[in-house]
């Protein structure tokens, strides 16, 4: 069953002056519990497409269903509910509060949902103590390395139970021994906790370790490997 | 969380916040300093007008007041005083004779008013005997009179001397009359410093061959502010059109208008300084705003809703306002007590150079509540027009977009 369903997907940035066309008629399904990559050189359209799959940005052209919904059809405040409820994100600079510690920063998404206090402190000192780092849940992120950086953000992006994860260029900032711990833990999440992973890269380390490869250049998806 | 988030925002910075906290301190340290010395001035030019000049009530006889002439005088009636006297809020009535004299020692000469006093009475009023610098107090049956001490000065005369009076009566009659000196009396203001004689009502009916008349009924009254409330009650107790009752308000009209240009020039002084520390909190607020909005980019992206991204950022702008103008008023409070209890007084020329203009030489200040609301709800409401800025970014916030911008 399909989780994300993108149709005809085009995106036209500069379109009244000089257009470009960082989508050509991209078809993509993800489904439950996939661990994907997007790849490509830069400038290919990974993060564009990452973007729309996410809410983040409309296409141009075309549409995204997610299970029963066409996220492409929902205005700016549905669109935020909606990525509250159902996406998990993971930005290639972590994108941390600065001034919440690690432990509410991974609280606050439950808070924006409104869940009860015990309920995320539970919640958010399990995903810690699952990403290795639950002894620095009193930290401020500036406390902690790129890497326990990152995987609090992946916390983060867990902690809602999302239906899945957008992680743009999850690894880019971090060394290699990071890279793969970071690696194992989300790999551990998809099948542990069934999270849907959907990544945007250029790193080989990630790519090796994806169950499915779609490869963008110029706009277009140009292979999708299943592994 | 919501409140932890805004104030640790606010300490992000912590150089910037102090910076803009410091500011809205200063200014409504300044702004509270001002707006006491004013207010307390003026309450002091009131009193002093009111307390020496008129009461905060007096009763005449109707047109005395256009035309402050005895011919204009009244008649003494106890039961018009009984009247008054039973009103509530009234505390004292002091009847007076006043009108002016020619007072004469030696080869000098000045005019001067003269007053005349029931001096127990009177002193609920005017407090003179307070003011007293030599000599002794009047008694009603005394043929001697109080001076002021400029007048004095200036006809070099001392206590135990005889005053020449030498004026026109009740309808023309001719008035002459020589008092000793019984004391000298030191009023703040000069005008009343300069030219100043009490005498016992008595002996001014005699003198102003107008036995058994008066000018006017002077009020003391437990509350200024109760004056309209008391004049009305008043007016209609008495019910004689003969007699006019008139508040401070309307007796000192000038006094009330000066007050009135002052107080606007002193708020036209305040509304700059605002404006000052307005401009440096707009600066706070936009470069609070331009620094995160890839911040504000990513919590959106997250699922934070605009509504509760403004409420966060606002929280930030009202605490950061409330604690500058809480700080202000707590180094303001302990300072503008102790100034209200210990006025500044002017010395040597200084001091000289501001009575010329008839005004005592003395800063006084006012600890009226309004004072430090008015600096609260301004504050406030300058941080809520100024906070539409980032309020507004957030409502027009495209995620990706800001994200893109501000890398």
């Amino acid at each position: 069953m399909s989780v994300i369903k993108a149709e005809n997907i085009n995106k036209v940035y500069n379109e009244k002056t000089i257009p470009v066309h960082a989508l050509n008629d991209v078809n993509i399904e993800i489904a439950k519990g996939e661990f994907t990559a997007i790849v490509g050189p830069s400038g290919c359209g990974k993060t564009t497409l990452l973007n729309i799959l996410g809410g983040l940005d409309n296409p141009s052209s075309g549409k995204v269903i997610v299970g029963d919904t066409e996220i492409t059809k929902l205005s700016d405040a549905e669109l935020i509910d909606y990525r509250l409820k159902h996406i998990g994100f993971v930005f290639q600079a972590y994108n941390l509060i600065p001034v919440l510690t690690t432990m509410e920063n991974v609280e606050f998404i439950m808070l924006l949902q409104k869940r009860p206090k015990v309920e995320r402190d539970a919640r958010a000192m399990q995903l810690l103590e699952e990403m290795g780092i639950g002894d620095k849940a009193n930290q401020r992120p500036s406390q902690l390395s790129g890497g326990q950086q990152q995987r609090v953000a992946v916390a983060r992006a867990l902690a809602s139970k999302p239906e899945f994860v957008l992680a743009d260029e999850p690894t880019a900032n971090l060394d290699s021994t990071s890279t793969s711990a970071l690696l194992d833990i989300m790999a551990k999440m998809n099948e542990e906790e069934g999270a849907t992973f959907v990544f945007s890269t250029h790193d080989q380390r990630v790519i090796d370790k994806a169950r499915r490869v779609i490869t963008l250049e110029d706009g277009k998806v140009i292979s999708d490997e299943r592994r | 969380m919501y409140f932890k988030l805004a104030w640790r925002n606010i300490w992000r910075n912590k150089r910037r916040s102090l910076i803009t906290i410091g500011s809205i301190t200063f200014a409504v340290l300044l702004a509270c300093s001002m707006r006491s010395m004013q207010l307390g001035s003026y309450d002091r030019m009131v009193e002093t007008a009111v307390r020496f000049y008129t009461g905060y009530i007096q009763i005449h006889k109707d047109g005395y007041w256009a035309d402050q002439s005895i011919d204009n005088s009244f008649e003494y009636n106890q039961g018009v005083i009984d009247q008054v006297a039973s009103a509530n809020g009234v505390e004292e009535v002091v009847p007076r004779v006043e009108s002016f004299a020619l007072a004469s020692f030696a080869q000098k000469t000045k005019g001067g008013m003269v007053v005349g006093i029931d001096p127990g009475k009177e002193n609920a009023l005017t407090e003179y005997q307070d003011k007293l610098i030599e000599g002794e107090d009047l008694l009603q049956s005394d043929q001697a009179a109080l001076i002021s001490e400029g007048l004095a000065k200036y006809l070099k005369i001392k206590v135990g001397d005889s005053l020449v009076l030498i004026s026109q009566g009740y309808h023309g009659a001719n008035a002459a009359a020589i008092y000793p000196i019984k004391g000298i009396m030191k009023f703040p203001s000069p005008a009343q410093n300069d030219g100043t004689i009490f005498i016992p009502i008595k002996e001014a009916q005699w003198f102003y061959a107008m036995e058994g008349r008066l000018t006017s009924l002077s009020l003391v009254i437990d509350e200024a502010k109760r004056t309209d409330q008391i004049v009305a009650d008043i007016s209609s107790k008495i019910n004689n059109d003969d007699l006019e009752v008139m508040g401070w308000k309307d007796l000192l009209p000038d006094l009330v208008q000066s007050i009135e240009i002052d107080s606007i020039s002193g708020q036209i002084m305040i509304w700059i300084l605002y404006a000052v520390i307005g401009f440096g909190m707009f600066g706070t607020f936009l470069m609070m705003t331009a620094e995160r909005m890839y911040e504000f980019g990513v919590m959106m992206s997250i699922g934070m809703k605009r509504i509760v991204m403004q409420f966060t950022v606002f929280l930030e702008m009202l605490m950061m306002s409330s604690m500058g103008v809480l700080v202000g008023i707590g180094i303001s409070l302990p300072f503008l007590i102790y100034s209200y209890y210990h006025p500044i007084y002017f010395t040597g020329e200084s001091a000289e150079a501001i009575e010329k203009f008839g005004v005592e030489a003395a800063y006084f200040f006012s600890l009226e509540p309004s004072l430090f609301y008015n600096q609260a709800w301004v504050i406030f409401v300058m941080a809520l027009i100024l906070g539409f800025y980032p309020l507004y970014v957030i409502w027009k916030l495209k995620p990706v977009k800001s994200m893109r911008e501000a890398i």
